[in-house]
């Protein structure tokens, strides 16, 4: 997918954004300076699971906005994976069109309102806005902005339902509620297929509803757009995992007629050392799920959480701070990130670092796990831990952690988060033993088309990915509606 | 959400559940289990599929009150529903002919022997079955096992019912009267380990269905984790079935107890609050 740049140029080129460029100078324009985002005090915040970005005001936004220079080259534009029409959105914020900004979004991004709070923007979006290339100023909120324009819509009661084709009688099956599957769905939908989507959880939404907490992303934010899909018409049945309660030959006899694997990434890694299997040592995913999906924090509910004074995150993804803010918020004294790289090294986003670091979260750098030590009840009760200093890059351009001999130290802790990445969801692979796969586990699948190697299925996400994002996860979702429209088109003819 | 069709107790607390569920009766085998959750603040807890008929759409679940879920899923009545009910989970039983099969099942892990035992049975085995419990009125399925089995024998750790003794007694005595092939052992923790000592001793390849802690039931948390053979394994969907002579069970007994503390709390207080209430 390219953005063609005749079109952007005819885009900027009519007349209200003419206009709009006109009324300030770019001096003026580049003197502004980047806006906050209001916060939950840290102190606060920690006692509950509010939102801790507060979003923009509209006066912030349309400021904020006044900062874009609505650049004839969008460089911004080749950092988003699914190439949202940044200028366009913003100047539609400049001159208060925020439903307009919000429709220019809803074009490219299925779940703008998720994606301005997730994304990793000062990779993507914001690391190639013309300020931090080339005025080496802080760039653009693009993100915030993003988030705003979502949420406006979402507040206005005017959410757009998209239009849906007329009906064309054809069935298809969507693996997994995640961000990848939303989004095929929706973009079938208004193709009009007749859309099912099959989640193995009783819930829809995948990682956004048991992986990502409140405090970073409200469960309420996604539910409006599953609203929407149900009101366009997709079907989605929870409780079902493809490849148990049916499998896609089942579903195939039944009329399906196309399958998209968005299934994810689901699997825990654990590092394998000794202790590991202790009482009170578990995956983030189980942490999260026990606190995310069961909500098990809550008294009132059934399931069970222990998390203790002392909380150890072992990983520096977006994941472990989830993880450890999460441990904070139920009340740990000391709440540590143990990462065996340096804070420079981390994947997570910058502002949960920099979040979390505000919360009085410990960060132990430079360390790594060897073993975890037991009471006889067979509780967790000290890890020992080395010291790690920074050597070579290694293949993904990182330096490389070493050991320093003699180094090790014990740590006493109570609950044990383990978070150092997750693999391939392996249920829908297993049950279909001629479907292609990469020696990483993951689905194969053209590049182009996302079709695997079984023709009428498709698969994107991180079940094609690996551990990856919810923008490219949304991407794939979008550009494997395109495809397999056209091949169900073609077969049909 | 899954209607109950028919509820029968088979003893003060164990009750048998027949519940609606046209596709996971179609897809199940022997050795498959489902994870259902109750009412929308309910925690998800595994529960073996103990039989099913096709015909009729329906799977049979058999659960023994041990905790908060497990009461408030033995107090739903004819015509309730069950919030979520998700399956088949988990590998089916490997099951071919090998001669002889000994099965033992303890308490209430008899429910998930049973659709074993029906299925050995099936595939032209002898089956020898001993039902253990503590005392006559913890033995179940009594009769569904009779039918499936060559031999029946019922130990009770009080004589109250059958043999006196422990279910260890039982297989010693079998397997000195007869040559045994495999054997297949289901029941709580310990008694799973003690029982895999015995056929270890005779070198009798054994078959044990763990009963871990699990959330999601799909591979993704590893709650559910063990070890077999030195190596990590998530019972929901490697097992539930292993081989008994692999697992580490001491580690799977310290793991169960991880949340006993809690889980006691939480049952106190259902208990209190539903007495308040009435
Ligand atoms: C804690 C955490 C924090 C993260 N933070 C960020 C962030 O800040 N920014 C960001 O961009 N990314 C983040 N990510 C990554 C991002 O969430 C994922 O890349 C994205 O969700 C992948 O989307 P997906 O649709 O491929 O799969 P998922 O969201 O994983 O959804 C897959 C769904 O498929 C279901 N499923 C699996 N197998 C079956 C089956 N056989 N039958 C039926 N259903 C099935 C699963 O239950 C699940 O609901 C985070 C991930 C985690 C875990
Ligand atoms: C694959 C599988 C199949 C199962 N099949 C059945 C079945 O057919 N019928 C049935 O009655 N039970 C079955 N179980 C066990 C059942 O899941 C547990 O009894 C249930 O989760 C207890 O929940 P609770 O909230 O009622 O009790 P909790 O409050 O969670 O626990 C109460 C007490 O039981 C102990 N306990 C908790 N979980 C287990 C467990 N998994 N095994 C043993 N003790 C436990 C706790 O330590 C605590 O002391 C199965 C378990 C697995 C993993
Ligand atoms: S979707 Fe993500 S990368 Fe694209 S513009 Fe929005 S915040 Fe930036
Ligand atoms: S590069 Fe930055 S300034 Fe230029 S259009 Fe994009 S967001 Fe606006
Ligand atoms: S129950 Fe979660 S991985 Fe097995």
């Amino acid at each position: 997918m390219s953005v063609n740049p005749d079109y952007l140029k005819e885009e900027r080129e009519q007349e209200w954004r003419v206009v709009l460029r006109s009324q300030k100078k770019n001096k003026e324009r580049t003197d502004l300076v980047r806006v906050h985002m209001t916060e939950v005090d840290p102190k606060i915040r920690v006692q509950s699971n509010i939102e801790v970005n507060q979003g923009l005001s509209e006066d912030d936004a349309v400021n904020e906005a006044q900062r874009c220079l609505d650049c004839p080259n969008p460089t911004c534009i080749t950092g988003c994976p699914v190439e949202i029409n940044i200028p366009k959105f913003i100047k539609n914020i400049e001159r208060r069109e925020f439903l307009e900004a919000a429709k220019v979004l809803k074009q490219t991004s299925t779940l703008p309102a998720v994606c301005g709070r997730v994304c990793p923007q000062e990779k993507q979006c914001e690391a190639q806005c013309f300020y931090t290339l080339k005025l080496k100023k802080e760039p653009v909120a693009i993100g915030y902005l993003e988030r705003f324009a979502a949420d406006y819509e979402q507040k206005s009661g005017k959410m757009a339902v998209p239009e849906v084709a007329p009906a064309k009688g054809i069935k298809i099956a969507i693996i997994g509620s995640g961000p990848a599957g939303l989004t095929f769905a929706g973009e079938m939908c208004k193709r009009g297929y007749d859309v099912w989507v099959f989640e193995a959880l009783h819930e829809i939404g995948g990682v956004l509803k048991y992986g990502i907490p409140e405090f970073r992303l409200p469960n309420s934010i996604v539910d409006v757009e599953i609203d929407i899909l149900k009101k366009m018409g997709v079907h989605f049945e929870t409780n079902f995992v493809v490849g148990k309660t049916a499998t896609i030959d089942d579903l195939k006899d039944e009329g399906f007629k196309g399958f998209f694997v968005g299934s994810g990434a689901g699997l825990p890694r654990f590092m394998n050392i000794p202790g590991e299997n202790y009482i009170g040592i578990l995956s983030s995913n189980e942490y999260l799920t026990r606190i995310n999906l069961m909500d098990a924090a809550n008294p009132n509910t059934d399931t069970p959480i222990i998390s203790g004074k002392n909380v150890a995150v072992i990983g520096g993804g977006n994941t472990a701070m989830d993880s450890v803010r999460t441990a904070k918020r139920l009340g740990a004294e000391r709440a540590m990130i143990i990462y065996r790289r340096s804070i420079e090294e981390m994947p997570a986003r910058v502002e949960e670092i920099k979040h979390a670091q505000e919360e009085g979260i410990e960060f132990i750098n430079l360390a790594n796990p060897l073993e975890y030590y037991a009471d006889e009840k067979g509780r967790v009760k000290q890890m020992k831990v080395q010291r790690m200093e920074l050597g070579e890059p290694d293949s993904s351009g990182r330096r490389r952690p070493v050991p320093v001999e003699g180094s090790e130290y014990l740590i006493d802790v109570d609950t044990v988060v383990v978070s150092v990445g997750v693999s391939p969801n392996p249920l829908i692979p297993s049950s279909l033993p001629d479907l292609k796969m990469t020696r990483w586990q993951t689905i194969e699948v053209d590049d182009d088309k996302l079709q695997s190697s079984i023709p009428y299925i498709f698969a994107g996400g991180d079940i094609v990915r690996g551990g990856a994002t919810v923008i490219l996860a949304m991407g794939d979702g979008r550009k494997a509606a395109a495809s397999m429209d056209n091949y169900i088109q073609n077969i049909s003819k | 959400m899954n209607k109950i069709v028919k509820k029968e107790f088979f003893s003060e607390n164990v009750v048998r559940l027949v519940i609606e569920a046209p596709r996971i009766a179609k897809a199940r085998k022997a050795g498959h289990f489902v994870i259902i959750k109750c009412g929308e603040t309910g925690e998800r807890i595994p529960l073996t599929i103990a039989a099913a008929d096709k015909d009729k759409g329906t799977i049979d679940l058999v659960i023994q009150r041990v905790g908060v879920t497990s009461r408030k899923i033995t107090e739903l009545e004819e015509g309730d529903y069950i919030t979520d009910l998700v399956g088949p989970l988990g590998q089916a039983t490997h099951v071919e002919k090998v001669g002889t099969v000994l099965a033992c099942g303890g308490g209430v892990g008899v429910a998930p022997l049973l659709p074993i035992v029906e299925a050995m049975k099936m595939a032209g085995n002898r089956v020898v079955t001993i039902l253990a419990a503590r005392s006559k009125d913890l033995i179940i399925l009594e009769d569904q096992m009779r039918q499936f089995s060559d031999e029946l024998i019922i130990m009770t750790d009080d004589g109250s019912y059958g043999q006196k003794g422990l279910v260890t007694d039982g297989m010693e005595s079998v397997i000195k009267n007869e040559k045994v092939d495999l054997s297949v052992v289901i029941g709580p923790a310990v008694m799973m380990k003690y029982a895999s000592m015995v056929t270890k001793k005779y070198d009798i390849p054994t078959m044990a269905s763990l009963n871990t802690i699990m959330v999601d039931g799909t591979g993704m948390c590893g709650a559910c984790r063990v070890t077999v053979g030195g190596k990590v394994k998530f019972v929901c969907v490697d097992g539930p079935e292993f081989d008994a002579h692999q697992v580490d069970f001491d580690e799977m007994l310290l793991r169960l107890s991880g949340y006993k503390d809690i889980e006691k709390e939480a049952e106190n207080k259902y208990i209190s609050n539903k007495c308040k209430s009435r």
